[in-house]
């Protein structure tokens, strides 16, 4: 006798993390309110609840200090009851998303005026792939898990390296990276996270109609994807910049050691200090030989 | 020799040594079973099928036993890794490998995880190229040439699997080195012989060989499947590379998938140089172009090389016209984590956490897991010594072979280390 949850297990039963962008620094000069934008998207989550019994969604704020899980659909902890004026769903992630504002406000420290702070996304990526792979643990039925990354500020070129891992992460455990970018110019790591994820990189260009494009676009499960035609990716920018100036290159020089990028010839590497074209023993008998003369 | 009585026969006093501890009267196979009665720990689940023993505990006692001794060799330096990286692997096809000691044979099971290894050896070098050389009837062939994509070589060995003849270690050495010499300097030069015969035929004295590629400065490893031999060991002790020998099949997949990050590498051995290299676009869907690597028209994705704008059909490859190597940035950037490695975590003892200084939150911070168990009892745990988050061990395991970033730092932005000047 089969139990219960495994005999409706269909393979079109899907698990959502939501990584939501709360940076308030980009929400106060945005030109949508993060009020109307959120109305859109708890109706979408609550859609997505709907189409399946067996769908759990996951959400994770993104704030500018810090991250942290506001919502987990299958969790215990979620007050059964509301105050009748909106869904247990919005009551919940609501309250939990006032608690987690007023935290990541009290740690913020002076920046510098010019730029906008960037969010934590690569903390919101790994956080939602160690979840991903807990419910890959739990057994031989599981949900088929992807992530949707809901995002508006610029890119923190301080986090390339920890999004790429989280990416490749992902790749390898086949999770695909979906994107709806709201903010002004593409975002290249969103961009890049999809198209090596194999999930959909979109950037609505009408606000106002947000939960349609999130309908439309996002809330297919992994395996009706297939027959839908879905909007392609335009062109993805792989070029690399180089260190010194961080301008895009699309032909360098590259360290052999350290792998860092050049746009012209240097004589030394300036990340791990190699000195080129010579072998590394001459280089230290040479700086010793100066340091006994000296 | 004892009766089931328990009674000595002959009545010496001396034979007593050979029995110890039979005086419960049971058989020698029943002793066995005193301790070890593992069919009673099977569980049924709910649908009245067969539930798998449950191993998780003893996985993660390995896993904690292993980045403790990694820990303790690599302490706390920046140790340099050969990132480029120039591979031979040396298939032994004689009579000895169509042995059946490993199941269906010795040469099956190499095939099989030589090619795993080789695409997981690309997913962790992308800038790495392998060949493959094979030795057999007392001579060594190259199989196939250095280069930088998986499948021309997973096809060329799946074609050539006939075995017959003694092994050459001295041929296969010597073939290795005079085509090794050909690459540049910056590459790191590495061998993987995987031996399963006993003996070698050579030609010549196999020590001069071996201190010919020593001064090479190539690193050779050797995977054994018969039984360890001292010329493996030797080769293995000059070159700075590692002999292992394989106990069944799964002891030598692990054994050979140990070869695919990069090793700590030996500063003298390589020069560091510039690498030229091209970062292409992707084109735009719909245009058509004539690509070069297989010479006929195709429409939509490929990238077009910066220097004489041909099209290649995927990356990294070299351009054939002009000869500059194109990569992409993921690419590099695949290779960061062997250079930016994260913090072993600290074990937290269950007794510990029940201490109120300490702010435990049993819950893991990446899974949102609840480290109590059954009962409310704390279990063991870990946590990250720079951002004193909590986490679970499956967390911590993948966190540290997979995803190479430590959430908890990540998700703090004052608590972030630099660690690159991107």
């Amino acid at each position: 006798m089969a139990s219960a949850p495994s005999k409706h297990y269909t393979d079109d039963i899907s698990l959502l993390v939501v990584t939501l962008d709360t940076n308030p620094f980009f929400w106060s000069t945005f030109s949508f309110h993060f009020s109307d934008f959120l109305s859109q998207v708890l109706a979408f989550l609550n859609s997505i609840l709907l189409l399946g019994q067996l769908n759990q969604v996951v959400v994770i704020a993104t704030g500018c200090n810090s991250c942290s899980y506001i919502y987990d659909s299958s969790s215990d902890r979620n007050h059964a009851s509301t105050n009748g004026t909106m869904p247990a769903l919005y009551s919940n992630l609501l309250h939990n998303l006032d608690e987690f504002a007023a935290k990541d406000q009290q740690l913020t420290t002076d920046h510098k005026p010019a730029t906008v702070p960037s969010s934590l996304l690569s903390g919101a990526l790994s956080m939602a792939l160690c979840y991903i792979q807990r419910a890959f643990r739990a057994g031989p039925m599981h949900p088929q898990p992807r992530i949707l990354c809901l995002h508006g500020s610029t890119d923190g070129p301080e986090q390339y390296v920890a999004i790429m891992n989280a990416i490749f992460s992902a790749q390898h455990s086949s999770v695909p990276v979906d994107s709806c970018y709201i903010g002004s110019n593409n975002s290249a790591f969103l961009q890049q996270a999809s198209y090596i994820t194999g999930g959909i990189y979109y950037r609505p260009p009408q606000l106002e109609g947000l939960f349609q494009y999130l309908s439309t676009v996002f809330a297919t499960d992994l395996h009706s994807r297939e027959y839908l035609r879905l909007p392609k990716s335009l062109g993805v920018d792989f070029r690399a910049s180089c260190f010194c100036h961080k301008q895009t290159i699309d032909m360098g020089y590259v360290c052999s050691v350290c792998l860092s990028i050049f746009c012209e010839h240097h004589d030394k590497c300036s990340t791990c200090s190699s000195v080129f074209g010579q072998a590394q023993s001459d280089v230290a008998s040479a700086d010793s030989r100066k340091r006994k003369a000296s | 020799m004892n009766n089931i009585a328990g009674r000595p026969l002959n009545g010496d006093v001396e034979d007593d040594d050979e029995d110890e501890a039979n005086d419960d009267g049971l058989e020698a196979w029943e002793r066995a079973y005193t301790e070890d009665r593992s069919w009673e720990s099977l569980q049924e689940d709910e649908s009245g099928l067969l539930r798998p023993i449950d191993t998780t505990a003893v996985h993660h006692a390995q896993y904690r036993r292993r980045l403790r001794a990694l820990a303790s060799n690599a302490a706390t330096a920046r140790i340099q890794k050969g990132l480029i990286r120039y591979l031979y692997i040396v298939v032994d096809l004689s009579k000895a490998a169509s042995e059946r000691d490993f199941r269906p044979s010795r040469m099956a099971v190499i095939a099989k995880q030589v090619e795993s290894f080789i695409r997981e050896f690309f997913d962790q070098n992308p800038l790495s190229h392998v060949g493959l050389v094979t030795t057999k009837d007392g001579v060594a062939n190259c199989l196939t040439d250095l280069g930088g994509s998986p499948e021309s070589h997973i096809k060329a060995l799946m074609g050539k699997l006939e075995c017959s003849g003694d092994a050459s270690l001295q041929n296969a050495l010597e073939l290795v080195h005079s085509n090794l010499n050909q690459i540049p300097s910056y590459g790191h030069r590495e061998v993987l012989i995987l031996y399963s015969a006993l003996s070698t035929c050579d030609p010549g004295d196999i020590m001069e060989t071996i201190q010919k590629c020593k001064k090479s400065k190539i690193r050779c490893s050797v995977i054994g499947l018969a039984a360890e031999m001292f010329i493996c060991k030797h080769l293995c002790q000059e070159t700075g590379g590692t002999y292992s020998v394989a106990l069944d099949e799964s002891h030598f997949k692990e054994l050979i998938l140990e070869h695919s990050p990069p090793p700590p590498a030996i500063a003298e051995y390589a020069t560091a140089n510039l690498i030229k290299m091209g970062f292409p676009q992707r084109a735009a869907e719909g245009s058509v172009a004539i690509c070069t690597c297989h010479e006929e028209a195709k429409t939509g994705g490929g990238y077009t090389c910066p220097r004489c704008k041909v099209r290649v059909c995927e990356l990294p490859t070299e351009c054939r016209i002009c000869g500059l190597t194109l990569i992409s940035s993921p690419h590099l950037a695949r290779s960061y984590h062997h250079l930016f490695p994260i913090v072993p975590f600290a074990e937290i003892s269950p007794s510990s956490q029940n201490d109120p200084s300490h702010n435990f939150t049993n819950t893991c911070f990446g899974c949102q897991q609840s480290l109590l168990s059954q009962g409310n009892k704390p279990e063991l745990s870990v946590s990250c010594p720079k951002c004193k988050q909590q986490f679970c061990l499956d967390c911590d395991i993948y966190i540290h072979e997979s995803l190479h970033n430590c959430p908890g730092c990540e998700s703090f932005r004052h608590s972030k280390s630099v660690t690159s000047s991107q």
